[in-house]
């Protein structure tokens, strides 16, 4: 099917624990891949520069942004996207604390979060913010995730005690 | 209250944490066709020539628009074509669209045409606008189409002028001892919300037209669509779905326009135009600058007896809201106070600035700096606390506004009681600048809110309300869901009035202007108040259906009966009754005979009494209510390097009634962020040829996490009495005072009056040290 002149690949990605055979090009960005072919549109795009972290996904346990990855480098990854969080502590902390209005950044930042709480549950506020500060959100004054963040880490911690 | 009050979750909550939350740009069909612009270098040039010859060439390419005439659009002047003919007037202004198979071939294409211009002298400011020789933006303003009520004067950059003339202002400084005088400055900037505009327009063949698009007014898009194109309102479909923040900026209409162009120009295929951020950035309309002049007079003791204001509105290329916006800095031109004798202009001036369209506050935050800040000028001038400066000249029921509305218990929340509340928050006794024993200041700033709507006459807005034969209810109203809320708020205020649990009220987030009923734009704050009447009235007159027939199946008066907790039953005898969902469908007896239908409840509410303004004097009632509130920013300032942090900042509002206490504190504080942003950090910076040079949101920096201060929400609760549950309209009100607040802070830790925005450190270090290191 494919011929060498084509700039098409066919590849496995590794997406939210399935297997998913995808056509891609090497200029293609991991985002693309996500949203237009895989139709998960849950990863937002708000500047496609690593700017603003709305595209945030987790790759092999770690936050990346999405559109800053070519989807080429990803076979062999584990990605999950926000689609692939299913009633997460983190999801539900963030409706209780109202952690979000629009709700266009939400995603990116709870894949942040996520990554932050699976990685280092005991992070400080230091940490916390070196993790959360690649990501904007232009409706909330942070507080809010901010709380939202904390209730699970510190859940977290009274689940070890 | 059964439920008015409590923080209940968000009716799309799971929706937006689980990705499942559908954005404009998350729509995708096969077939879909895609535009990209390109955009003018320049912010003032001719356009000589433009060879779309080698962009024909790139595959998948199947239209370029460029050069054509196509129907001038604006909102009160039509000043603007839609694609730049014959010259440019602002920094990536679009020069052409091109339509392909995929946005990368379309953006291909775009870099290939070959666009010559003529630069033209540029105007980089207001106030460079209202020099006697400064070039025209527009030559011929007087050959637009315009709607009455606006005056652009022709040879000049004046797109409009509102005038107030309240009281005497020649007795006003005859009885004033002292006077002051603040000159105000700042350049437009953006909203920037997180999803960048798109808009996906087809053309059927059966001639209706159907949009897609993410924004504030999809009844507007409609509206002027039929007006731009001759097609029937009832022929234009506008469909939005969650929208990811607008803030003002997604009122305007600009890519539906190109969106409906493209899509002609290729047969009525789907086109789907989104922007890139820096696109969302300069092309798309921004916020408003401002150049000001204010004068006040007081008496001795602090009694304001004089205001004259100048406000010239940084309109930027085009007027489209701009107009409105520079009205509404009229109508409310002073802070809240009670001056007799008020003298002002708001000038809307063309520039050769990215367009604007409302911002959050809509004129309000602009014009509270410039006021503000001169109210600490006087007080400082006095030698009085600028807090009891406030407190004495705070606006009161009996006084009137700018536009001589006489104020009452009602329309009007109360000041005293927020400027009480702040200084209690902020410990004000401890005084306001303190230097720390690391050698740090602390300052506190504070300043005085207060603000109206100024929309159309005719706004409305309906509510359609239908049952399930579970007995629970759809509620469909054209509130768009841009991030506030609003459509769990109604669903509170509903449930409230049918006593019946929320999770029994469906909300329908998505709005299409076929099937809901129009609700007149997602503005001004009057979500709440408009959307949240016409619940209520939808409400009665389903309590009344219900009742109907349910009289009929109890034998009793409908006057007997009550609606609540899903039952209807006899006031007096609760045990007798039936189930909601036994008559919500019509009620079938035992024999099979069926009365009564499905239960269709339909409210609207049209905001009562308003009026233009008058021309001469600018008397007029623009808006049905004022919220006021009283705001504070605590700095710790760096003397040596003139950085500073910001420690805290306090809002107590005014706000009626919480109907939603998390959702209003997250209101308020989103709000204050953004006024924090503005007034900090955020701002275009223009060179000397008026491009901008911060499109990016690595140059353009707005907060970050960990960048907040702490925020402190307090609210006093004044009713207004026809208002829902008595609650305020509160979604702009935490953002109007900060950048003022700041500012004064600022000038206090600093000892030097910081009258510019955004107030970065480097604006502070050249107020301190003068120009003399301009060049450095
Ligand atoms: S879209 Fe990836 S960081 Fe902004
Ligand atoms: S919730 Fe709107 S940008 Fe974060």
């Amino acid at each position: 099917m494919k011929t060498s002149s084509s700039p098409f690949r066919e590849v496995s990605l590794h997406v939210n624990g399935e297997i998913k055979p995808v056509l891609i090009k090497p200029s293609d960005t991991l985002l693309y891949i996500l949203r237009v072919k895989l139709g998960l549109t849950g990863s937002k795009p708000g500047c496609l520069n690593g700017d603003c972290g709305a595209c945030t996904v987790n790759v092999d346990g770690m936050a990346m942004k999405s559109c800053l990855m070519f989807a080429i480098e990803a076979p062999g990854k584990r990605i999950i996207t926000i689609e692939g969080l299913k009633g997460t502590p983190i999801q539900h902390a963030f409706i209780k604390e109202f952690a979000f209005q629009c709700g266009y950044c939400t995603s990116g930042f709870i894949m942040n979060c996520y990554s932050l709480v699976e990685n280092y549950p005991d992070a400080n506020d230091e940490l916390i913010t070196e993790m959360l500060e690649s990501n904007i959100c232009r409706c909330t004054g942070y507080q809010e995730i901010e709380n939202a963040v904390k209730s699970v880490l510190s859940s977290n911690k009274n689940l070890e005690k | 209250m059964y439920i008015i009050g409590k923080s209940v979750y968000r009716k799309e909550a799971v929706d937006k944490v689980t990705g499942e939350a559908i954005y404009t740009n998350d729509i995708q069909s096969p077939g879909m066709l895609h535009a990209r612009m390109l955009l003018s270098p320049y912010a003032h040039a001719r356009i000589i020539s433009i060879n779309t010859e080698k962009a024909w060439k790139i595959p998948g390419v199947r239209a370029i628009l460029a050069g054509e005439r196509f129907p001038l659009t604006g909102e009160e002047i039509r000043d603007r074509p839609p694609i730049a003919v014959d010259k440019v007037r602002y920094f990536g202004e679009t020069v052409a669209l091109v339509v392909a198979d995929n946005p990368v071939q379309a953006k291909r294409a775009s870099e290939l045409i070959e666009v010559v211009y003529e630069p033209l002298p540029v105007v980089n400011s207001p106030t460079e606008a209202m020099q006697a020789n400064a070039p025209l933006v527009h030559e011929n303003i007087e050959s637009y189409e315009k709607v009455e009520r606006v005056n652009p004067e022709p040879n000049t950059n004046i797109a409009n002028r509102t005038k107030i003339r309240k009281g005497n202002i020649q007795k006003g400084w005859s009885e004033s001892d002292v006077t002051v005088e603040g000159t105000v400055s700042f350049s437009p900037s953006d909203h920037a919300a997180m999803e960048t505009r798109c808009s996906i327009a087809e053309i059927r063949q059966d001639g209706y037209v159907v949009i897609t698009t993410s924004s504030q007014a999809p009844f507007m898009v409609k509206k002027l669509i039929n007006l731009y194109f001759g097609i029937d309102t009832g022929k234009v479909i506008v469909n939005t779905p969650l929208v990811g923040g607008g803030y003002g900026g997604k009122a305007a209409v600009q890519l539906e326009i190109l969106a409906f162009l493209a899509s002609r120009a290729v047969g009525g295929k789907k086109v789907k135009l989104f922007n890139t951020r820096e696109e969302d950035l300069v092309t798309s309309p921004c916020h408003i600058g401002l150049d000001a002049k204010i004068k006040l007079g007081c008496t001795r003791n602090g009694y304001l007896k004089a205001a004259e204001i100048l406000y010239l509105f940084d309109g930027g290329a085009y007027s489209d809201k701009a107009v409105d916006v520079s009205r509404a800095g009229a109508v409310d031109c002073t802070g809240p106070y009670h001056i007799e004798n008020v003298w002002c202009d708001s000038l809307c001036i063309y520039t050769n600035h990215p367009y604007a369209s409302p911002f959050r506050g809509f004129s309000h935050s602009e014009l509270l700096f410039a006021f503000e800040r001169t109210m600490d000028m006087l007080a400082q001038k006095l030698g009085l606390d600028p807090l009891e400066l406030r407190r004495k000249n705070a606006i009161l029921p009996g006084h009137t506004t700018p536009t001589q509305v006489r104020l009452n218990t009602s329309n009007l929340g109360n000041l005293p009681a927020c400027i009480d509340r702040l200084k209690e928050i902020m410990k004000w006794e401890e005084g306001q600048r303190s230097i720390q024993p690391d050698g740090l200041i602390r300052a506190k700033g504070i300043c005085c809110i207060w603000k109206t709507s100024t929309i159309d006459t005719d706004s409305s807005s309906g509510v359609i309300l239908t049952f399930n034969p579970d007995g629970s209810v759809n509620l469909i109203s054209g509130v768009v869901e841009i991030g506030t809320g609003t459509k769990t708020i109604l669903a509170q205020i509903l449930s409230e009035r049918l006593k019946m649990p929320i999770e029994l009220i469906h909300v329908r987030m998505k709005v299409n202007t076929q099937t809901t009923p129009e609700h007149w734009k997602t503005v001004a704050s009057r979500g709440t108040y408009m959307a949240g009447r016409a619940v209520l009235e939808a409400a009665e007159d389903a309590v009344e259906q219900i009742k109907k027939v349910a009289a009929c199946v109890l034998h009793g008066a409908v006057s007997d009966l009550e609606v609540a907790g899903g039952r209807v039953f006899l006031k007096d005898e609760p045990s007798t009754g039936i189930e909601l969902k036994d008559v919500v469908y019509g009620y079938t007896y035992p024999n099979g005979n069926t009365i009564g239908g499905q239960v269709i409840g339909r409210g609207t509410y049209t905001l009562r009494r308003m009026t233009y303004l008058d021309p001469q004097t600018g008397e007029g009632r623009p808006g049905p209510e004022w919220t006021v509130g009283a705001q504070g920013v605590e700095v710790e300032f760096n003397k040596r390097d003139f950085t500073y942090k910001i420690i805290r900042a306090v809002s107590v509002i005014d706000i009626g009634k919480v109907i939603n206490e998390k959702a209003a504190q997250g209101q308020v504080m989103g709000a204050m962020a953004m006024g924090l942003c503005f007034g900090g950090r955020e701002s275009f910076v223009f060179d000397e040829q008026g491009r901008v040079l911060n499109a990016q949101f690595r140059t353009y920096r707005p907060l970050r996490y960990g960048e907040n201060p702490e925020y402190v929400v307090s609210f006093v609760e004044t009713p207004q009495i026809d208002a829902p549950y008595g609650a305020r309209g509160v979604g702009e009100h935490g953002l109007i005072g900060m950048p003022a607040a700041l500012g004064n802070a600022l000038s206090i830790a600093a000892e030097v009056n910081l009258n510019q925005l955004p107030l970065i450190p480097e604006l502070i270090w050249r107020a301190k040290k003068g120009n003399q290191h301009a060049l450095i």
